[in-house]
């Protein structure tokens, strides 16, 4: 699986819907929408200020890192959580009993569903939108562990119990590794969830973070500094899949679907 | 029938082992009605037969994966309870654990009897050198051929000093040239080892091949039908006549009326 962004044929869709946007923008002053040009400006004066001075001058960085703080601690949250849930409703009986069909039940509600209740719960901050973002990514995560906890080749057992493996060692000797790529899988699509909802979750009234800064653009009919956020997060969920890959690639060299 | 005669230093004992399975529609299939066998130590013993006539069953009986529904297996006059070290299998499906390197695999049943770890480390070296895959010892299942798998399969259970092997179909897999240098390397470590081999098949060649004594079984249900002797020296040659005789009676044997062939 080489890195399909490298290639050149990749760029056209990208080149072609920037061409598109900039013949609809480029001879409409009073269009919503501003053109490229202008965007890229105001994404320069986002970063390093010096263009406009305004409020939104030199406020990226600051967002960025602030909402990177939440994705972050809140997947976290949700991987402390959902790998050992996981781990055991794919392998205890009487706790895939207990467990299973209230998350099954609970799983379909949209985490923009949660927002209301998560207000009232947490208060508005950056707690409800860590709480938000860490229910988004935690499915994700919880599905894959129990596929793959669930999915370990009977086989395996009996190899490792005909060489004098104990029942007691089969988790961390069979299961574990054996569910380790399913477990990846789910990481990364929990980190990618947390990185889609951090929008939502930063709608709860924080004064930092991505999230806020397009809902102050928003407010503010400053449509350049929205597109400019929405870039910048897309490039940041991109940039941490890639860092994410490469790790899956380094712990699942064995693994033909992930090995390099 | 060939008499089964009791022998005194056999290793494994089977006595009067059946299993009945209940099919899904609640009906019972009789997958093996009371086999008798004792298995002398150091012998290879080739089970052989069409599918469905038990001989899966029951070596995964011996090897403790399944219990029997009447009877029992002895190991060395110890009653089998459960799969263990002494009993190894080597499966069709290699049964390789995907996230080890070749090395690794063969170090797990030492590891796993918790031996200390240059001990583990020296066996692995000995074993992955014996089956000549030392250039690939750090190489991951899923980099190697089904050859290559086969022979990692068949280390791992002579670095647990398995005393038993236990076979299923192990080459069933692999291409006609793989076979025979697999076969011809399993004879050699079986000379070189002293090990005890009961080794599953549906090819009279290779049950002639490669075994002391051929246990012919019959479906339907699942049990012994006869108790061959293979006294050809080796190596063997399969294009000999005297193989050749062998092989037609027991073809015969197989694909006709058992009781009536067995007269003749």
């Amino acid at each position: 699986m080489t890195a399909a962004w490298r290639q050149p044929l990749a760029l056209i869709v990208p080149l072609l819907l920037l061409a598109g946007w900039w013949a609809s923008t480029h001879n409409d002053p009073y269009g919503l929408i501003p053109p490229p040009g202008a965007v890229g400006t105001e994404m320069w004066d986002l970063a390093f200020g010096g263009i406009n001075d305004d409020a939104f001058s030199g406020v990226l960085l600051r967002n960025l890192v602030a909402s990177a703080l939440r994705v972050y601690g809140g997947f976290a949250l949700a991987a402390v959580l959902a790998l050992p849930i996981g781990m055991m409703i794919g392998r205890i009986r009487i706790v895939r009993e207990l467990l299973d069909p209230s998350f099954q039940l609970l799983r379909p509600v949209p985490v923009t569903a949660w927002l209301p209740l998560s207000m009232i719960l947490f208060g508005l901050g950056p707690r409800s939108a860590f709480f938000l973002v860490a229910l988004g990514a935690f499915y994700p995560i919880l599905v894959n562990t129990i596929f793959g906890v669930r999915s370990v080749e009977p086989r395996l057992f009996e190899a490792a119990a005909m060489l004098g493996a104990s029942r007691a060692s089969m988790f961390p000797k069979v299961v574990l590794p054996a569910a380790l790529p399913g477990m990846f899988t789910g990481l990364r699509l929990g980190l990618g969830f947390a990185w889609v909802v951090i929008v939502v979750g930063e709608m709860t009234g924080v004064s930092t973070g991505l999230g806020a800064m397009i809902m102050d653009g928003r407010q503010l009919s400053r449509t350049d500094v929205v597109i400019c956020g929405m870039v910048t997060i897309g490039l940041a969920g991109f940039l941490s899949d890639i860092a994410v890959q490469a790790l899956g690639r380094r712990l699942l060299r064995w693994s033909p679907q992930h090995g390099a | 029938m060939a008499p089964d005669t009791p022998t005194p230093d056999a290793l494994v004992r089977i006595e009067a082992v059946s299993k009945h399975f209940v099919a899904p529609d609640g009906s019972e299939i009789e997958a093996l009605r009371a086999a008798d066998l004792a298995i002398a130590a150091g012998s290879f013993v080739c089970l052989i037969g069409a599918s469905g006539c038990g001989k899966s069953t029951l070596l995964r009986i011996v090897g403790g994966f399944e219990t029997p529904s009447t009877g029992r297996v002895l190991m060395a006059g110890k009653p089998v309870l459960g799969p263990g070290p002494d009993r190894g299998m080597v499966f069709q499906d290699y049964g390789l654990f995907p996230w080890l390197t070749v090395r690794q695999n063969v170090a797990f049943g030492p590891a796993a009897r918790g031996l200390k770890k240059a001990e583990v480390h020296a066996i692995a070296a000995r074993f992955v050198d014996m089956i000549g895959l030392a250039r690939f010892a750090d190489a991951y299942p899923h980099q190697l051929s089904g050859g290559m798998k086969q022979r990692v399969a068949i280390a791992r259970v002579l670095a647990n000093d398995a005393r038993l092997a236990l076979m299923d179909e192990p080459f069933g897999a692999l291409d006609a040239m793989t076979r025979e240098r697999l076969q011809n390397e399993l004879l050699d470590l079986w000379a070189r080892t002293g090990l005890t081999v009961i080794f599953v098949t549906h090819a009279i060649e290779e049950a002639i091949l490669l075994a002391d004594r051929v246990v012919a079984m019959s479906p339907g249900p699942g049990r012994i039908v006869a108790d061959i002797p293979i006294e050809l020296p080796r190596p063997r040659d399969v294009s000999s006549p005297a193989f050749n005789d062998l092989r037609r009676s027991l073809a015969g044997l197989l694909h006709g009326e058992p009781a009536i062939r067995m007269a003749a």
